[in-house]
């Protein structure tokens, strides 16, 4: 892999289900960018997420990951808060994550069950896990949800500070957050087309 | 009271309690897939196996295993989760299980043993199974529960670095249908479903932690049957029943999560 190679690189991608509900589609992420990818509910953003997963089917083009690159991958869980006896400290040892990455002010979080905790601290708890997996490509979806001010702040000062070997594409309907925290930004139409490319920052 | 110490008695508890143990922390994991209803699933199919390997001359420990893998490979197969394919398994293993049993005397014998629960005719053949299942769960499950746990919190992320989720799935399901179609034929199918469901249950609100919780559901496993057995020996009872009402009675056990670890937060 070249320094200027792309960890993810997209190519002209049509993606969905049954049929495209997205594209065709062209992106790519950079080690020391944060990639956004923006448009209203329904516009198919976590599809693209979702080929990655292998839960959406690739129609056309073509979607590149650069070799041993690691992804930590935080798609949208399924899990919503149901009885686990599953603490916070374990959900990092799940990721591999080591907990220090985890700002001081939500330390307190790491002995509690996450299903005793609100929404926004769950949240927390599993968005900063995945920003400590060892991966080198972060993929967030909709990282924002249920997060108060204080945790939206400290995670846009994370990915701010996210170390320059990584890249990250970050998935949110939150313009506001997005703004901040990304290099670029990808809007899509209601169509799932991408509507307008807007450079915010120079990358790392 | 001698009967307890009675060297006769030694290998079935011994055979029960491993049973006990193990489909009691294998049932924390499908508690957390949503599955508990898989212990019924698999312990009526590996009923209908054993009956059938009656039937046709067959070892029933080793129908009722065959039995339980087809069970697997099929749901595999189905690509799905969750509780209604278990609900299938039940409807078919029970109708096959009781009509089977209607073709012979020793085939009758055997469903109205995994009815009742036989545990004290358990011979060194179930000791083994037990024995072997619990060996196989303690060198896999270790290696099996990161994924699970993880696959249920960040869904896509191991299939994302190149790692499928179905040897993992897979490799679960036949080590809980194995489990389970073992305790079934050594205690009786609904003793075997009270273990699965209800120390998990209760572990599953009282713990504070995974680990604790497997913990958890191995010592209430552990303590319920040894009551059950102790009971059903002295009172001269059949286990099964006596297993499953104390279990049952067992319930209140979960009102301690009041009293332990934090509450949710507003």
């Amino acid at each position: 892999m070249q320094r200027n190679d792309p960890l993810l690189r997209i190519t002209n991608l049509e993606a969905g289900y049954a049929n495209p509900v997205i594209g065709p589609l062209s992106l790519s992420v950079h080690a020391g960018e944060v990639v956004g990818f923006t448009g209203p509910n329904g516009a198919g953003k976590s599809t693209v997420l979702r080929v990655l997963t292998g839960e959406a089917r690739c129609f056309a083009g073509d979607l590149w990951l650069a070799p041993d690159t690691g992804v930590a991958c935080q798609a949208q869980s399924p899990y919503q808060g149901g009885e686990l006896p599953l603490c916070g400290g374990e959900v990092f040892r799940l990721m591999g994550a080591s907990p220090e990455i985890l700002p001081p002010a939500l330390r307190h979080l790491l002995p509690l069950r996450i299903d005793r905790l609100s929404g926004g601290q769950r949240q927390s708890i599993l968005v900063w896990s995945v920003l400590g997996h060892a991966g080198r490509l972060v993929l967030l979806d909709e990282p924002t949800n249920n997060l108060d001010a204080t945790g939206r702040e400290l995670l846009i000062s994370g990915l701010r500070q996210l170390d320059t070997e990584r890249g990250a594409l970050v998935i949110s309907h939150d313009a506001d957050f997005v703004e901040q925290v990304c290099h670029r930004i990808i809007k899509l139409t209601p169509e799932g087309r991408p509507s307008e490319e807007i450079r915010l920052r120079q990358a790392a | 009271m001698d009967l307890l110490f009675d060297p006769l008695f030694r290998l079935p508890f011994v055979a029960g309690l491993m049973a006990a143990i193990v489909v009691a922390i294998t049932g924390l994991y499908l508690r957390l897939r949503a599955e508990w209803l898989a212990a019924l699933g698999f312990a009526h199919l590996a009923g209908a196996g054993g009956v059938v390997g009656v039937i046709i001359g067959a070892p029933p420990l080793a129908a009722a295993l065959g039995a339980s893998v087809i069970a697997v490979l099929v749901k595999g197969a189905l690509q799905r989760s969750g509780n209604d394919v278990y609900a299938w398994l039940i409807l078919f293993g029970w109708a096959a299980m009781l009509i089977g049993a209607t073709f012979t005397h020793h085939a009758k014998i055997l469903g109205d043993a995994l009815v009742d629960g036989q545990l004290y005719f358990a011979a060194s053949a179930e000791l083994w199974a037990t024995l072997s299942i619990a060996a196989a769960t303690a060198i896999a499950l270790p290696l099996l529960s990161r994924s699970l746990l993880r696959s249920e919190l960040f869904p896509g992320h191991d299939r994302t670095n190149g790692r499928p989720l179905w040897p993992v799935t897979v490799g679960f399901d036949l080590l809980a249908a194995v489990a389970i179609a073992v305790a079934a034929l050594v205690m009786g199918v609904m003793a075997a479903f009270a273990l699965v469901f209800i120390p998990a249950w209760i572990a599953f609100a009282l713990a504070g932690s995974w680990r604790l919780a497997v913990l958890w559901s191995g010592l209430i496993a552990a303590a319920l049957y040894t009551v059950s057995y102790v009971t059903a020996l002295l009172a001269d009872l059949p286990f099964a029943p006596v297993l499953v009402a104390i279990a049952a009675a067992a319930a209140p056990l979960r009102l301690l999560s009041k009293r332990l670890g934090p509450r949710p937060a507003s």
